[in-house]
Formats: C-alpha cells, structure tokens, sequence
C-alpha cells in the first residue's frame, strides 16, 4: 500500500485533452496518474478547453495531437498563452507536446492546406506539410532517446507535417526505425529545458515507464528543488513487457521496410 | 438490358471483359480449394486488372439496380439486414462478403454469381447490397452508380491507413456532389459528419435517427470525432448516445440535427437484443430484434431507411428485422463444451465502447462476465493499437470475472487493462492456445464474450466454425 508522502503533489496542467487527443493521447495522463498514485504523490490535473484561462503554475504540462481542422481551432488561442507557457518552460516546468501538440509547441506549422498556423516557440523548431501527393509519416518508431537513464523509446507516429530543428533546438532521440521528424536527418522530436516534443504517440507514456519517471522527476524537481523529493524505483512488469513487444514489432518492420527499399 | 428472354442478363461488353470474368472464376475456385480466405477478393483482382472497366458494366445487371452501405462501424450487419428485407419483399441480392468491401470484392460478388459466359442468372429479380469501404467509396460510386447509399457514421479508425478523418469525410463530399445520377442518400441524422452530406445531394435525402433521450449517456465520450461545425464552433448537445452521435446543434450557426423521417422510439436494451418501436413515414411498427446494443438498433434503422429508400414494403422490412441473425463474426454465438462463446468484432474505440456497455449494462451487479480480449496489429486491423486508450475499459472495472488476453500486441492489451485496474488472468499471445484456456476459465453453462480485432475474429471464427460444425463465410453465401 502506497500513502502520499509528506502531501507530495504535482501540478499538471493538460491542454485541451477534449480537442488534441485524436491518438488516444489520454493514455498518457492515464499513466501519469498511475504511477504518481503508485508513488504515493498527489497529481493535481487541470484540463484546459477552449477559452478557459491558464492557472498560475504548473509543474507538468501535456498537450496531444490532433487534425489539422483541431490545430487550426487552437492555434491562435495557444499562442496568444505562449509568453506565459515560454515562462513556465525556462523556469524548467517539465512537458510533453506529443504530434499536433508538438508542431504547435514550435515556432510555426504550415498546414497541407497552406494555411500558416502559429505555434507557441518553445522549441526552436518549424513544420511544413507539404501536402498533396506526399506521404504522411506513419508507422512504428524505435528511437534512443537523448536523456540519461530513458534509453530506447517505442511508440507509432502518423503525421504530414515535417519539423525542422533550428540551431537552438536539439533532438530529444535518435531515429533507429521510423521516420522521425522529417524521414531525412534521423532526428525524433525536440529537447529544451525539460519541455520534450516528440511524434511518438501509441500513447507513449504507459509503454514507455522510464519516460514517464523521468517527466515526474522534471516536475519534482520544478516544485520542491534538487533533492527536495525523489522518485523511488518501481516494478512494473507489464509496462516493461509491453515496451520490449512494441520494440520488437518497430525492428522488425524497420528492417522488412529497409529491405524493401534495398 | 433487364431481363432477356432466358431470364438472364449478360455484359454488352466485348471479349475483354466475357475472358476476365472466366479467368477470375478460375481464381477464386482455386483459392476457394487451396482454402485462403475462401477466395473473396481475388477473383475481383484479376478480372478488375484485366478489364478495368467491368464495373461499369456489371453495375448495370441488376434489375433493380444496387445500394451501397460505408461508414465506420455497422456496415456488415447493415447490409446483411438489407439483403434479408430485400429477399422478404422477393428480390435475390447480390451481397459482397465482410472484409472484401473493396471495388475488387464487388466484382468477386458478382464473378461468384454469373455463368461461364457472363451471364448473371435472374438478373431481373436482383438488387446489388454492397458494403464499400470508407476510402473506396469516391472511386466506387460513379463506376457502380447505385441507386441509393447509405451513410452509418464516422469515427477514428485505422488512421494508419486512412490518414485524417477529415479528409475521409471530403472525399465523400467531392463524390456526391459531382454526381449528376440523382442517387438517392440515406444519411444518419444523428451523426453531424453524415448529416451534412446532404448538402451535397443531387437526389432524394432520406434520414435515420434515435428519438428516445432516455438511452443517452452523460456526456460526448472520449472517443467522439466530430466536435466542431464547419464555422468552427463547437457542437451542443441534447443527448449523445454513441461516441458523438445524438441530438447535436451548432449555438453559432443555428446548424442542427434535424428530425429523421425513420426513427426509433421506446427503446429497451436487453441482454440479448433490443425492442424499439420503429417509425417510418406514416407507419409505426413494434421490432423486436435479436442483436443487442444500441449500435444494433442503428444498423437497424439504417436497413430500415435503405429498404424505404428503395421502396421495399414494410411487411419485408419487420420480416427481416425480427428474424435477424447475426452477421459474420458480429455477435455470432458458438456452442462449445457447453458453454457460450460470442465473438464480438471490436476494432475502435467507439465500437469497443459501445459493446462493453452492450456487456456491462443487462448482466446483472458483480463479477459475472468471462472475457477473451485480443489485440491483432495486422494492416485489416489497423497497424496503429494506440486506439485502446480511447476505450473505457474501465468500464470493466468490478464485472469482469475472467479476462484471458491474446493477439499479436497481447501485451500491450494487458498493459491497457491493468491501466484500468483489471488485472488479467492470463496474457497468451497465441490465439488458438488463449482460447482454450478462456473456455476452461468460463464454468460451463456460463458465457465467454470474445472481443477481438479484425484478423483475430476471422481466425477465431474459423477455428469456432470448424469445431461446431458452422459452415466457413464463404460457404454461408446471401
Ligand atoms: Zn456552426
């Protein structure tokens, strides 16, 4: 049995999870809760819709995907907040903008419509779709994240959009199998501060476990300082064999694609 | 040409198409013998690449004419509804097969169903009941050129394969409204996405719906897709029965569902089927039909508003509805060491969610239900398992006695569920292992509900119909 410890608790903040959840990124808040109830640290969430206002601190904050129709509905609104979420991310509040959520989360997305959509300027990052007869990225993803301690992540991407870092952004993985940002530079999602964007969707937390203890720890860390509360290790078999699945299917049908192309 | 002398109609076409036809006969015998998929598509494949024009030609036999039946979920026990109104009312449809819903499966259909020489015996008789994919639907209409297509609903689903649901929903669009055949459409008055293609109608619009609030749930659901009106606010609603479909309005454009001319009132949802009263322009009748779950109830209506569509009487529409058996793999029940088995085809979140209330809401209170969950990622399945987070497997939470888990992610099944606070009683990948210990895990007398993803439910089905004796699909022809 697990009890808060202390009265722990982070503040997490998800933006409009009714609108920007078109990959069932609700399994990542699912998660979230998981393990912090596990844990024993309170989660307080707060769900952001359209014209509600932002609360005044957050210590996590998840954005999800959404289609083009969804992102255009949201862009101007989430924009308009960018100087306070900007704020939140140099303070080191820790995030997750998955797909829709990310491209947004950049400096600007130009849809397959040509519509120029813009974006919240987090990351130093921009995303074109290029529209009519290109392909969508979709597929399974294994990529080697560039964190200490979170290794290889899994999970499927499905987007037109291709994001571009610019010099002020670096990579949060490595491609091994799959596209990536753009299918060119190997590069998977962005990095800055504790904010990560990432395509990966399938939803990523869950299969993902120690993704999702390092982004607690981000957020510990934001509330009560260095050392001010540590995450402990936990057993979570089924998390971990669902990973180990999820990474065999990207391998295996990366290596069938890069065969074919052979 | 209807109806010759002989009482068959045969193609006006040339030799190309008479010799393609011959050569996909040959195809599909020879599959059917080699036993791979009972030789559905294949026939279709190779008289279509032969002769890409046939289905203009074959669109033609039927005497009277053809419906075509898309959307998400519903479309295979739809038209299996639709073909048995039409034979009530003494007409011979001519069915494609679950799972061949492609151009290339409606060829097949009718391939299956003409002589050597091309012709299509009773021609005069026959209505073509076809269910065409979402995708398929814009290159199939102006070739087939129905007389009436219906419209279920449109929800996420297999986005790996179709990208966006938005641009599912524009194709639609750009089909219907350069179509100049007065097509008549049958359209889910409940579904906003479906609603609004009547405005790209050139024909006739007849509109199905549920009128009985007492069926609603709380609220849109998380697995509800069509949240904004085309002038960009977001949808009210009145009552929301399934995903997000109900009786929605737009407060910014005064947009609204509007009432439908076939309509279901008084609905009970029982353990094994559902009565309503069905009203139907100037006739109302009493349906006891035996397919449970409100989805069940709109397949119905949407048969029902098909076959008034087409002018079929309503005697033959209540014929068929009260005697409806399950279709391929959608309820279907097996008997097996005296047990239960029901195979329930669950391959998105708003058709997952729809049948765990079908599961959860008659059984009586406490752990009663016993559970085969499978979980395939083939390309008919969808590449993409994220959907399972957009499932309320919650709802499981406290009724489940047993869950056995299985399917080529099996494992990211179980995660899913211990997610939601289910801990699985067995997690084996291999299906024919994990449904054996299901059977053994459900005491006998009971049942074992069987949700399984596309691929799985064929293979599970085999494996059900081989054992108890059931003839394979193909064999159980329409
Ligand atoms: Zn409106």
């Amino acid at each position: 049995m697990t009890v808060a410890r202390a009265g722990l608790a982070i503040r997490v903040v998800s933006l409009y999870p009714d609108v920007m959840g078109v990959y069932a990124d609700r399994g990542n808040m699912i998660a979230l809760v998981a393990r912090c109830l596990r844990s024993g640290i309170g989660c307080q969430v707060t769900a952001i819709g359209i014209g509600d206002r932002l609360p005044a601190e957050a210590d996590l904050v998840l954005i999800g995907g959404g289609q083009d129709r969804e992102q255009r509905r949201i862009a101007g609104e989430l924009a308009g907040r960018g100087a306070l979420l900007r704020e939140w991310a140099e303070q080191g509040a820790a995030m997750l903008a998955v797909c829709g959520g990310f491209q947004l989360f950049g400096r600007s997305y130009r849809t397959a419509a040509g519509d120029e959509l813009p974006g919240v300027g987090i990351f130093d990052a921009v995303t074109v779709a290029p529209g009519p007869g290109w392909q969508r990225c979709i597929g399974d993803v294994l990529a080697r994240a560039e964190i200490e301690g979170v290794g290889e992540v899994v999970g499927f991407e499905n987007h037109g959009g291709r994001t571009y870092l610019g010099p002020r952004a670096r990579p949060f993985a490595q491609v091994l199998y799959g596209y990536g940002n753009n299918g060119d530079d190997g590069a998977e999602g962005a990095l800055a501060g504790a904010a990560i964007g990432t395509y990966l969707h399938g939803s990523v937390l869950p299969k993902n476990p120690a993704l999702t203890d390092h982004l607690l720890r981000a957020a510990l860390r934001h509330r009560y300082g260095d050392g001010g509360a540590e995450l402990l290790a936990l057993d979570d078999p089924y998390a971990e064999r669902a990973h180990r699945a999820a990474a065999a299917v990207a391998r295996q049908r990366g290596r069938a694609r890069a065969a074919v192309r052979w | 040409m209807i109806g010759d002398g002989s009482g068959a109609s045969g193609l006006a076409g040339s030799l190309r198409e008479r010799g393609a036809l011959l050569l996909a006969r040959g195809a599909g015998a020879a599959t059917r013998w080699l036993r791979r998929g009972g030789g559905t598509a294949l026939p279709g494949l190779v008289a279509t690449a032969l002769a890409p024009a046939l289905l203009e030609e074959l669109g033609r036999l039927p005497g009277h004419g053809s419906v075509t039946v898309t959307g998400t979920n519903g479309k295979t026990t739809t038209a299996h509804l639709l073909s048995a109104a039409a034979r009530a009312a003494g007409l011979q449809p001519l069915a494609n097969h679950s799972g061949s819903n492609l151009e290339r499966g409606i060829v097949s259909a009718f391939v299956a169903a003409m002589t050597a020489g091309g012709r299509l015996p009773v021609a005069f008789r026959r209505l073509g009941v076809f269910e065409v994919d979402e995708a398929a639907l814009p290159g199939v209409l102006p070739r087939l050129r129905p007389r009436a297509a219906l419209f279920l609903n449109l929800f996420r689903d297999q986005l790996d394969r179709y990208g966006e649901v938005d641009s599912l929903a524009e194709g639609w669009w750009g089909a219907l409204e350069g179509d100049a055949s007065g097509l008549t459409l049958v359209l889910n008055a409940d579904d906003p996405s479906i609603a609004r293609l009547a405005g790209a109608a050139g024909g006739e619009v007849v509109t199905f719906g549920v009128e009985d609030c007492d069926v609603a749930l709380a609220g849109v659901e998380h697995a509800a897709d069509a949240r904004f009106c085309d002038c960009g606010a977001l949808y009210a609603y009145d009552a929301v029965f399934i995903g997000h479909l109900g009786h929605w309005r737009c407060d910014a454009c005064g947009r609204r569902r509007e009432t439908p001319a076939v309509s279901a009132r008084a609905v009970e949802l029982l353990a094994d089927g559902v009565r309503f009263e069905l009203a139907l322009p100037g006739e109302t009748l009493a349906v006891a039909l035996p397919l449970a779950g409100l989805h069940s109830v709109y397949n119905a209506l949407a048969a029902a508003a098909g076959a008034h569509a087409l002018g079929l009487p309503v005697t033959a529409i209540a014929h068929a509805l009260e005697g409806a058996g399950p279709a391929f793999g959608r309820q279907e029940r097996f008997r097996v060491y005296d047990r239960d088995v029901r195979l329930l085809l669950a391959k998105n979140p708003a058709g997952m969610n729809e049948l765990l209330r079908t599961l959860v809401t008659p059984a009586p209170p406490g752990p009663v239900l016993h559970l085969l969950a499978v979980l395939n990622d083939g390309v008919a399945d969808g590449r993409d398992v994220s959907w399972i987070y957009d499932a309320d497997l919650e709802l499981l939470q406290g009724r489940a006695a047993t869950i056995v888990v299985s399917g080529t992610r099996a494992d990211e099944l179980a995660l899913r569920l211990v997610l939601a606070g289910l801990e699985p009683a067995l997690v084996e990948p291999h299906l024919a292992s994990a449904l054996e210990r299901a059977i053994e895990l459900t005491p006998p007398g009971a049942r074992l509900d069987v949700l399984a993803t596309y691929t799985a439910m064929v293979e599970l089905r085999e494996a059900l119909a081989n054992r108890t004796g059931v003839a394979p699909y193909w064999g159980a022809a329409s």
